[in-house]
């Protein structure tokens, strides 16, 4: 046991509210640190990035105060990092979203689903991830077989970077719904949504710290 | 691997909604254990450990004094529940929504103002996103006779809110519903499904959609409400109006093709708990995500 709560760096885009994702991580066992700006983040433990919006105007926002690059070189520098939603579409290459450049940290696409009528667009609610390779400790008490974490989106990741793919859900075809590489991690699921479950994962990434 | 219980279609979803007014939940609510019966927090938190999908606040009064006190209780839900929380009730403008979601809300329900002002729609969701922003329709059965000069068997039909045309006979009469505003009591030139299509153009991520017939029977949802709308738009719809049995919760999503299901008295009475709701959705083969307990 440490005697102190790491120290964990909230991106803030400022174009929402992130009470929820920051008690979420606060229960979690970390000390929340919100920033709208990178100075002072080496200091941090970690930084998580709960991307919001649409995609246009959030890559706006993280080039206009830096952040994009030093997502980029904190990454490159295998520091822990955790993105959500947003914060996970704005890893790759390019979003199909207003025909957005991404940060380009990881090879791929952001694309929208392409479905039947029969599927509702948001994919909207709660739904399954099949979590792939040896279990990284941030599955820790999570059961795979059935637990469930809450989704709202209507664009997904596509990557032949197999290697980076940590999770896939269903919704008329699999896509990709976690990422992971080294320590960074990045979940299309909005953990903070998803009771209990989705704050054990968090629990387990602080406690990795 | 093992196939998970999914089998590419995202569980249903269980919504209980919570009348709240002057920050106090009003309609009796059956829960044992709660410290205080009345606090929406308590109540937030006991839907929660029961496995409720997301949870509904409706401001029923919405002075501009009780929004204030509205806000202190979205605020903290937010610190205490990790489920995705809608409030509608009285918002009238952009402002109004970015207050709401800034105290931890994450969606918002407009319903009046959202007639009164189609513009607000496609002006919130463009700065807060579709996701966030829900329109609610209150939807009632116009008779066919009130919509063309019919013949007298069609003015017979098309006022049973049960109805579901099973019995019908000779030519359909085409079901037709208009919008209602202010809590039900002023009708609006709106068909419900231009209405519905319409919202969606403008960018609503959601549709709250109660029928005015069923609500309070207890007698089920309208399910050919509930259908009509589902295809006619791309985005998810909540069912609204009539739950008396888990029978009905079955019908409205896999007949009536609803996304998920709006419900207050069945689970704040006791008379089932959310568990036993997913149990029978289920056994009736519907996607369902099953609380820990299950």
């Amino acid at each position: 046991m440490r005697d102190k709560a790491p120290i964990v760096t909230v991106i803030d885009p400022e174009m929402g509210n992130l009470r929820s994702v920051c008690r979420a991580w606060e229960c979690a066992g970390a000390q929340i640190r919100l920033a709208a700006t990178p100075d002072g983040v080496e200091e941090s433990a970690a930084v998580v990035f709960p991307g919001q919006g649409a995609i246009p105007h959030c890559m706006a926002r993280l080039e206009k105060t830096g952040w994009a690059q030093t997502i980029r070189e904190w990454i490159a520098q295998d520091r822990p990092f955790f993105g959500i939603c947003l914060g996970l579409q704005t890893l790759f290459e390019h979003s199909e979203e207003g025909d957005t450049a991404g940060l380009g940290i990881f090879p791929g696409r952001v694309k929208r689903f392409r479905l039947g009528p029969e599927y509702k667009i948001p994919h909207m609610g709660w739904n399954a991830v099949r979590f792939r390779g040896s279990p990284p400790p941030l599955t820790d008490g999570i059961d795979l077989e059935r637990d469930q974490f809450y989704f709202v989106h209507s664009y997904h990741v596509e990557t032949a970077e197999q290697g980076l793919v940590w999770g896939e859900t269903a919704y008329g075809y699999p896509f990709v719904s976690a990422i992971a590489h080294g320590n960074c991690y990045a979940t299309q699921f909005h953990p903070e949504k998803s009771q209990a479950k989705g704050l054990q994962m968090y629990a387990n990434f602080v406690k990795s710290l | 691997m093992k196939e998970t219980a999914n089998s590419g279609q995202v569980s249903v979803r269980i919504i209980p909604c919570l009348d709240v007014h002057a920050g106090r939940v009003v309609k009796g609510v059956n829960f044992v254990n709660l410290i205080d019966a009345g606090d929406p927090v308590e109540q937030a938190k006991a839907y929660e450990a029961q496995g409720a999908d997301e949870l509904v606040f409706l401001d029923i009064t919405a002075s501009s004094d009780e929004r204030a006190i509205m806000r202190d209780v979205v605020e903290r839900t937010a610190s205490e529940c990790f489920m995705p929380v809608t409030v509608g009730g009285g918002l009238r403008t952009v402002d109004d929504i970015r207050a709401m979601l800034n105290a931890g809300a994450d969606k918002v329900s407009l319903n009046t103002a959202a007639v009164q002002n189609p513009d607000l729609i496609r002006e919130a969701s463009e700065i807060f996103g579709n996701q966030c922003i829900v329109v609610a329709i209150d939807a009632k059965r116009v008779a066919p006779a009130d919509t063309e000069e019919a013949s007298p068997l069609r003015s017979q039909k098309g006022s049973s809110p049960q109805g579901d045309g099973g019995e019908s006979s000779g030519e359909e009469p085409k079901l037709t519903w208009k919008v209602f505003t202010h809590g039900g009591r002023k009708e609006t030139e709106w068909d419900v499904i231009d209405w519905a299509r319409e919202v969606v153009r403008l960018g609503a991520g959601e549709i709250l959609l109660t029928s005015m017939d069923s609500d309070g029977t207890k007698a089920g949802y309208d399910i050919e409400l509930t259908r009509a709308v589902s295809e006619a738009v791309e985005v998810p719809v909540i069912a609204s109006g009539g739950a008396g049995t888990l029978d009905h919760l079955v019908d409205v999503l896999r007949d009536g093709k609803a996304s998920a299901v709006l419900a207050a008295s069945i689970f704040h009475f006791g008379t089932y708990s959310i568990l036993e709701a997913k149990q029978k959705l289920a056994g009736a083969g519907l996607p369902v995500r099953l609380p820990l307990e299950a």
